[in-house]
């Protein structure tokens, strides 16, 4: 839940936060076009795109054939020549079929060009395991893009921010990766009417601390303020991090947490070896704010697997709330 | 094959241009022939480093291809692009530039042989994947047909990427959404080492076009004017709003596939077979036999273009590298970012 906004405002789900998102920039700009499987009168694999359809057209919201590497190229070359695209992958784990297009063209286009062209594009991602569909539907793959120089990628993790950077990036002129979580879709919490965005490259601080850094993304944003909770009526009190950018990491607000708390611990449901709190965790190694820290790091990640079907296997495979709890509760045994 | 030589024996494309369009035609195959040969021995002399992928013996199908386009118009091109560019009226200068990999080059050093790229001109590059300009190519078309800006794209590929998963993926949204794309097939007889025989399942790659509802065309393309009549038909087509079409240029590139090629996979009487159709020879051949030029002014057009791309190199050689500390700029537009 989203601690700044004011209580007087009305709530909607995650979904349809960026379904008012979209529906915005499409009554706003005749340039914003939507591109993806099933997103017309299906609504969408989760009914995110809804009944947009019905006030846009088939024109604007395009069902595309299930082709995601020609579908995502396309995307490229409309925006190179004068569209805004936001395009929806059905599952992120589907993006490994538009590797090329979205690492190879999207990415590198302004670059190879000498920055004679911009890719205003965007995609969106519904990622994440908690759905009981195993192992080829399940997965976070940010890491993936966030390797990738010419990207952003962002990981909304509450409703406000869901519509607010889905309107940041339509900003952007650079290609914009969104990795929604499925779970979140249907989370209500307060969003601010009409136009307004979030910015890319900024954390968010959800809960101010002074124990522990947690630093956590998407969904696990949310499992780190219920863990702080508990850990308060413990007498830890903990600072929790929204980081909502992959890539450009804010480097500011983590440090200066790390630099307040002395101790970091990183939180992601994406694979933990060669993830995103590798790379936070790096960022504080290699910074002052190493000379800080009362403890060493903890990285909680995904296990190094696939994801099961089986609810209670699943649910082992990421980290989840008691996880949280154990590592942070670790990290102040014998406070200094 | 189109009706060539109807109307009395005398060519489309004679037919269809005047001599000025037919001259300067004539004049950018020259081009590009010299500005490959030019890269070719600044290779060879060191000064350029990478690979680069010749077109010589293509020119035909990239001049012939654009005839009928104007800057508004897209192409988009492939790793052996350089044809295209120069068809599409790119400036040699900023080519030759960019091969020695300087700051005044089309990528200001950034892209090299493989990505050059001329947006005012309509030219949204080349590119280094096989296949990967095929859905930028058709989302291009998109945007003209959304924002009603009457542009046709043409859209380069080899005969390798007519079995990547892109090319069918790209041919059928173009067609199922009736773009105004036009899918040029230069179909040089190999992938790499691989001969369209032993790659492809279809006897034409124009084939293909039956399982995608759209015309498809198989012509000489070392023919000028064979390969002007099936483009242009193509844009017309694609610009009155019928849709997407599939035009397959037969050519051969007489170099190697780059410059590692030891050209084990066909033989020297095979290559002697196809320099003997120079459609550059053709082309003049043609122009003179309808008395549009005469041997003396092809030979000053040779001298002309000759001296071109030597200006051309002059300039390239002479311009200044990047400077080193800035070899991330330009990766995103907004430069504060990450």
């Amino acid at each position: 839940m989203n601690m700044q906004a004011k209580p007087t405002l009305r709530e909607l789900s995650y979904a349809e936060a960026i379904r008012e998102a979209m529906d915005i920039a499409l009554s706003q700009d005749e340039r914003v076009i939507l591109m993806g499987e099933d997103i017309g009168v299906y609504g969408g694999a989760f009914q995110v795109t809804g009944d947009l359809v019905e006030k846009y057209g088939t024109d604007r919201v395009m069902d595309t054939p299930i082709s995601e590497l020609g579908g995502a190229g396309i995307a490229v070359g409309a925006a190179l020549t004068g569209l805004r695209p936001i395009f929806e992958f059905q599952f992120s784990d589907f993006a490994a079929l538009a590797m090329e297009q979205i690492v190879n063209q999207a990415a590198k286009v302004r670059y190879m060009l000498g920055g004679a062209v911009s890719v205003p594009l965007v995609m969106r991602f519904p990622a994440g395991s908690g759905t009981g569909a195993a192992a080829q539907h399940s997965q976070s793959l940010e890491a993936w893009l966030g390797h990738v120089p010419g990207l952003k990628v962002v990981q909304p993790s509450t409703p406000e921010d869901a519509k607010g950077l889905l309107l940041a990036a339509l900003e952007d002129p650079d290609p914009v990766m969104i990795f929604e979580h499925k779970i979140l879709y249907k989370m209500k919490g307060p969003v601010p009417e009409g136009y307004y965005t979030t910015p890319i490259g900024k954390a968010a601080i959800r809960r101010t601390g002074k124990d522990v850094s947690i630093i956590a993304t998407s969904i696990m944003a949310q499992k780190a303020m219920t863990a702080a909770e508990t850990l308060a009526g413990e007498g830890i009190d903990a600072e929790v991090i929204d980081l909502r950018t992959v890539r450009p990491m804010d480097r500011e607000t983590v440090l200066a947490s790390v630099r307040k708390t002395g101790r970091l611990l990183c939180v992601y449901e994406g694979v933990k070896t060669l993830g995103v709190g590798a790379e936070i965790s790096a960022m504080v190694a290699e910074s002052d704010a190493f000379d800080f820290l009362d403890a060493p790091i903890i990285r909680l990640g995904g296990a190094e697997s696939p994801i099961p079907y089986n609810p209670e296997l699943e649910k082992a495979v990421v980290p989840q709330v008691p996880d949280i709890l154990d590592a942070a509760r670790g990290l102040l045994k014998g406070r200094i | 094959m189109p009706d060539t030589f109807k109307d009395g024996n005398v060519p489309y494309a004679v037919r269809a241009y005047s001599p000025e369009v037919l001259l300067a035609a004539l004049k950018k195959m020259m081009l590009i022939r010299k500005f490959e040969e030019g890269a070719e021995d600044s290779y060879t002399r060191g000064l350029i480093h990478g690979t680069m992928h010749l077109s010589i013996g293509q020119e035909a199908s990239a001049v012939g291809s654009c005839m009928s386009l104007t800057d508004e118009d897209k192409i988009t091109s492939t790793h052996r692009g350089h044809g295209h560019c120069v068809a599409k009226g790119a400036d040699l200068g900023k080519m030759f530039a960019e091969f020695f990999g300087k700051e005044t080059g089309y990528c200001k050093g950034r892209g090299g042989s493989m990505h050059i790229a001329d947006p005012a001109k309509g030219n949204l590059g080349a590119n280094g994947i096989v296949g990967g300009g095929l859905p930028i190519a058709v989302g291009a078309a998109l945007s003209a047909k959304r924002l009603g800006t009457g542009a046709v794209t043409v859209c380069f590929f080899g005969d390798g990427a007519n079995n990547e998963g892109a090319f069918h993926e790209a041919l059928n949204m173009a067609a199922v959404w009736k773009l105004p794309v036009v899918f040029v097939c230069e179909n040089n007889k190999y992938g790499m080492s691989t001969s369209t025989e032993r790659s492809t399942a279809v006897k034409n790659i124009a084939d293909r076009s039956a399982s995608y509802s759209m015309p498809g065309v198989t012509v000489d393309g070392n023919d000028f004017s064979a390969v002007a009549e099936a483009v242009d038909a193509a844009v017309e087509r694609a610009r009155s709003g019928e849709g997407p079409s599939l035009v397959e240029n037969v050519t051969y590139r007489w170099r190697g596939h780059s410059k590692s090629d030891r050209n084990r996979y066909r033989t020297k009487e095979e290559i002697a077979e196809w320099m003997e159709r120079d459609p550059i020879a053709t082309m003049a051949a043609m122009l003179i036999d309808h008395k549009i030029i005469d041997q003396d002014g092809v030979a000053a057009l040779e001298a002309e273009t000759t001296q071109i791309i030597k200006d051309a190199i002059t300039f390239a050689s002479g311009s200044p590298d990047p400077d080193v500390s800035e070899a991330t700029r330009d990766v995103y537009t907004q430069e504060a970012a990450a």
